[in-house]
């Protein structure tokens, strides 16, 4: 009989340890199907970021650095300038890329590494227990934001796609949602892209993902996935900011 | 033939990191060490190696980690408040047990301090300064020539221990020109990485460069079996230079800018016939411990010069001290190098009264 559904040569035979409802696996699924498709397993390096994706290494089939809170883009750096023939991605939450790393992604952006930034963005600090994140939206409450975020003393969701997307050197730049199957095939083919930029060596990609966090939003998975559409997308509109080849024709 | 050449000590910590086969600079510019980066910036082209300037100290570490996972030879340089913000980086090069090579050319703290010379990262140096049980090996130039050959030795170490070196300098050092012999191309035997990240290829097994451990005893064993590396590199890498020890009744103890005028204030001091010993510390860390007690046991008094308000006396009594000798201090704290005359008088003070 042919086999027509499987997993991934890019995931190794593990269970997943996100909780129900999280969508990291699906995420996870949709980058080792892109390195299938590419077919640059072999020469593939992930750098696994802090937070509830530190042990991406568990996961990812491929060659692996966990790298310090935010420093990501930075090792994704070193280790891209040491094998510019291999492909280096980083896999990193909000709290990661876009507070304590907002230094280091804007300079590998800026300086146009040839990496690839697969950025999940839940709205909160998972791996600690739900704190506030840049990305948290108004009124939302976490246990750092217990009566919700106030834009006058925590500020404004920070939109992180848009703001790269103000630099010269970035090839690709997206945001997608995995909170529905077309959303999740509208999510592939740009992770695929931005990994795809690499290939054919043109520069920084990166792909903003909306993903769910029914643990600290305190919510059922169902009604998770609703909130992404519901909440989020109005906050974080969906879309390609830039794309090599729209440059290119 | 081996090239003789003026060099100032910061282009000789980038051309010794050259010569030792780093082809990876990553830094970030701060007195008194830009010379370095500058250096590094138009030297690394010409050696098909790549010079990044990072958008901070904490990044330039990072690319370090990275460029050290992927198995290049890899350094950072920067000063004393910028080591501070590599610390953290430091701690993970140890964890994650990856060769590396960090130059601290110190100036005085804390804070911003001063931008002049400083011994006052010693602790920070040889006691952590990042988080957790670590060590790693600290070797201490006193002129420039040896700064040449130190970077050379610096890079060997990482590569035997997996493990960052830190080459401490100040900005005496840093700063001044001295004739140099840059010897013939070394024979660079650099080590195979089996364990670097550079893409599985045919191997079965993916590579991981990590320093979590989340489950079980995990933690303690890893801990267990770093602890054991340190204890190695303690038993074999002690290096340091003692110039009449013998038969001094004294001895002076002082690295790097501090032992070059301890060396001329004991050959003064000498004149006048007294016996001082002069032992410099070559590493840090590893620390001279045995070499000292022994000579504590003979009998000797000891007196240690620091541009700081005294770290390494620390390590010096811990040595001495026990044998019933006291180890006596001259500190100069005020980023100032201590002329040699007050260093005399602190050696004449001590070898004739027994302290100061």
């Amino acid at each position: 009989m042919e086999r027509v559904f499987g997993k991934p040569a890019g995931l190794q035979e593990q269970e997943f340890h996100y909780c129900p409802g999280c969508t990291h696996g699906i995420i996870h699924r949709l980058v080792a199907e892109s390195i299938d498709e590419l077919e640059v397993r072999k020469r593939t390096v992930g750098i696994a970021p802090v937070g509830c994706s530190v042990t991406a290494y568990n996961y990812f089939n491929c060659d692996v650095q966990q790298a310090a809170h935010g420093r990501a883009p930075a090792v994704a750096t070193g280790i891209k300038r040491v094998l510019p023939e291999n492909i280096v991605f980083t896999y990193q939450g909000d709290g990661d890329l876009a507070s304590i790393g907002i230094a280091e992604i804007i300079h590998a952006a800026n300086r146009g590494e040839k990496i690839t930034v697969i950025f999940v963005n839940n709205a909160v600090y998972g791996m600690t227990g739900g704190q506030m994140a840049p990305t948290t939206l108004l009124g939302q409450k976490t246990t750092t934001s217990p009566f919700g975020r106030d834009a006058e003393s925590m500020g404004y969701p920070i939109k992180v796609v848009e703001l790269l997307n103000t630099l010269t050197a970035p090839v690709f730049l997206a945001r997608v949602s995995v909170h529905d199957p077309k959303q999740i095939v509208k999510a592939k083919a740009a992770i695929k892209k931005a990994f795809s930029a690499q290939v054919v060596e043109k520069g920084f990609a990166l792909v903003e993902v909306l993903s769910t966090c029914p643990t600290n939003w305190g919510m059922a998975p169902v009604e998770a996935m609703k909130w992404v559409e519901n909440q989020m997308i109005p906050q974080f509109p969906l879309g390609i900011l830039r794309d090599f080849e729209e440059v290119a024709r | 033939m081996a090239e003789r050449l003026m060099m100032k000590g910061n282009e000789a910590i980038a051309e010794g990191a050259i010569q030792a086969g780093c082809r990876f600079f990553f830094g970030y510019p701060i007195t008194p060490q830009n010379e370095i980066p500058e250096y590094m910036s138009r030297r690394m082209p010409e050696v098909g190696g790549t010079f990044i300037q990072a958008e901070s100290e904490i990044s330039a570490i990072n690319m370090v980690y990275g460029a050290a996972g992927a198995g290049a030879r890899a350094m950072t340089s920067s000063s004393s408040p910028g080591i501070s913000l590599k610390l953290e980086g430091i701690s993970y090069l140890a964890g994650a047990e990856l060769p590396a090579v960090i130059v601290n050319v110190c100036r005085g703290g804390p804070g911003l301090g001063g931008l002049t010379p400083s011994q006052s990262d010693y602790f920070q140096a040889t006691k952590g300064g990042g988080h957790g049980d670590y060590r790693m090996i600290v070797l201490a130039p006193a002129s420039v020539q040896e700064i040449l050959d130190l970077m050379y030795e610096a890079f060997v170490l990482a590569d035997k221990y997996r493990n960052p070196v830190m080459v401490l300098a100040d900005g005496l050092l840093g700063q001044m020109m001295e004739p140099v012999t840059l010897k013939e191309f070394q024979d660079l035997k650099i080590p195979a990485k089996p364990w670097a990240t550079t893409g599985v290829g045919e191997n079965e097994r993916i590579r991981v460069i990590n320093s979590l451990s989340l489950q079980g005893e995990g933690l303690e064993l890893i801990n267990q079996r770093l602890q054991q590396k340190y204890q190695t590199m303690d038993q074999q890498e002690v290096r340091y230079e003692e110039d009449g020890t013998a038969e001094a009744d004294l001895i002076v103890v002082a690295y790097g800018t501090s032992a070059r005028v301890a060396k001329s204030a004991l050959d003064k001091a000498r004149l006048q016939g007294r016996k001082i010993g002069l032992l410099r510390p070559i590493t840090l860390w590893p620390f001279p411990t045995a070499r000292l007690r022994e000579l504590a046991e003979q009998g000797k008094k000891f007196l240690v010069i620091e541009m700081s308000a005294g770290q390494m006396i620390e390590d010096v009594r811990l040595a001495v001290e026990v044998t019933g000798v006291r180890a006596n201090l001259f500190a100069k704290l005020n980023g100032a190098i201590p002329s040699v005359n007050e260093v005399y008088q602190a050696i004449m003070t001590t070898a004739d009264k027994g302290e100061i």
